[in-house]
């Protein structure tokens, strides 16, 4: 269970090629899947583009349930995007784990603090950027002040509350479920006893993790949007 | 913890970046960042945009869709109730023809029938006139042959040469009166 992480340096900066792999077949099993959904579109959809095209509507859903949909068509991409890319990060790791010398190669990469917090701070950053540019100034930095101004120190820790939130709550849920998995496996790996105890928990857990893994991609849409909405919308 | 702090305050200003790069992955951090970026314009332009604008499409296509619909139900509707009002018109004048016929006929029956009693009278009357007048002559030729034959008798029997004229008026006379008394 001890394992090290691959790292090398770079120009001085620091890389770990583990999540660099693993970020990198993320984006190609996403791109793969929406390319060959979209591949011959039909006014009559079948098959993968009708799955496409339901999870833009449940984006869609997601985005009207928090702003109009004037405001919040701009962030449809982002959206289909992010949750495609945090269910198949979440998936990814489910049905095995590679150690290589003692360093994890294959994992999800949202087991990773590092990668979840990147994109919880990206997200959070584009909020703000959105709130800037949708309020102005002014209008943005009011927000803070907006319902009592003494809860202006509040709302400022609010915002780096939601950073680590939406990051460590992806990151909690994805590791946890990668470790029992990788515990179970240990156990079903030791003896025919330890087998035989590991199959049905092991199997239960695997698809545990797969509803964990598709609610955590619905939560972190769902709080970017709501995030999004506190920023961009002036009626809360 | 606190070691590090005050190591890492200790190098703020020298190396403080590379102190920083030692503990946190910021490789990780560009890569996570440049690859999702990569990865939703890619998306944007191969998949999502050609998706949107296909339901878009879509949309709008229905929607027309439904408009047309409307407009036909409509026209339908209009053309049936025409044809309902036709067929009535239709089925009026169809009657109407029919009452006429059967009026027509009747008149032309009743004619008919007037014509022919008209004739037959007509007929009649002069069938009536032709043995009238058939009879008459019949009866006259009778009477002549009779006034002969009773000349021819009455000269057989008397042997006398007797003035046909002067006998001729009183047997005539005598045939009349046999004829009345008849």
């Amino acid at each position: 269970m001890n394992h090290e992480n691959p790292h090398f340096d770079l120009f001085g900066i620091g890389f770990n090629p583990s999540n660099i792999l693993m970020l990198f077949v993320t984006c190609l099993v996403v791109f793969l899947i929406a390319v060959a959904s979209t591949r011959r579109l039909q006014m009559k959809p079948t098959g993968m583009q009708n799955f496409m095209e339901w999870v833009m509507d449940f984006v869609k859903g997601i985005i009207k349930n928090n702003m109009d949909w004037k405001t919040g068509g701009r962030f449809h991409v982002l959206g289909i995007t992010l949750i495609m890319f945090v269910f198949v990060a979440n998936m990814l790791g489910l049905p095995f784990a590679i150690v290589w010398d003692h360093e994890l190669w294959w994992k999800s990469p949202t087991a990773d603090p590092v990668i979840t917090l990147t994109l919880a701070s990206t997200v959070v950053a584009l909020t703000h950027f959105y709130g800037i540019k949708q309020l102005g100034i002014g209008g943005y930095f009011k927000t803070y002040f907006q319902p009592i101004p003494f809860l202006a120190p509040l709302k400022i820790i609010e915002e780096f509350a939601n950073t680590l939130t939406l990051g460590l709550r992806l990151y909690g849920n994805i590791f946890a479920g990668e470790i029992l998995i990788g515990l179970l496996a240990a156990l079903g790996a030791s003896s025919v006893f330890g087998l035989a105890g590991a199959v049905v928990p092991a199997l239960a857990w695997l698809g545990f993790s797969v509803f964990i893994g598709a609610i955590q991609a619905f939560i972190f849409v769902m709080l970017t949007m709501v995030y999004m909405a506190h920023k961009v919308s002036t009626d809360h | 913890m606190l070691d590090t702090f005050v190591l890492l305050s200790a190098e703020a200003d020298a190396g403080f970046l590379a102190s920083l790069n030692q503990r946190l992955n910021l490789g990780d951090i560009i890569v996570t960042v440049v690859f999702f970026t990569i990865l939703m314009v890619l998306l944007k332009k191969f998949a999502w945009g050609p998706l949107m604008g296909v339901m878009d499409q879509r949309a709008q296509l229905i929607a027309t869709e439904i408009e047309q619909a409307e407009k036909s139900r409509q026209e339908s509707a209009k053309l049936l109730e025409e044809q309902r009002a036709l067929l009535k018109e239709a089925r009026d004048n169809a009657q109407s023809i029919v009452e006429q016929a059967k009026k027509q006929g009747e008149t032309q029956r009743e004619e008919l029938v007037t014509a022919a009693r008209a004739e037959v009278n007509r007929m009649k009357e002069s069938a009536t006139l032709e043995i009238a007048t058939e009879k008459e002559k019949a009866v006259a030729a009778v009477r002549e042959e009779f006034v002969s034959l009773s000349i021819l008798a009455a000269s057989k029997v008397l042997g006398k040469e007797i003035s046909e004229e002067d006998n001729r008026a009183l047997i005539e006379e005598t045939i009349v009166k046999a004829g009345e008394g008849r």
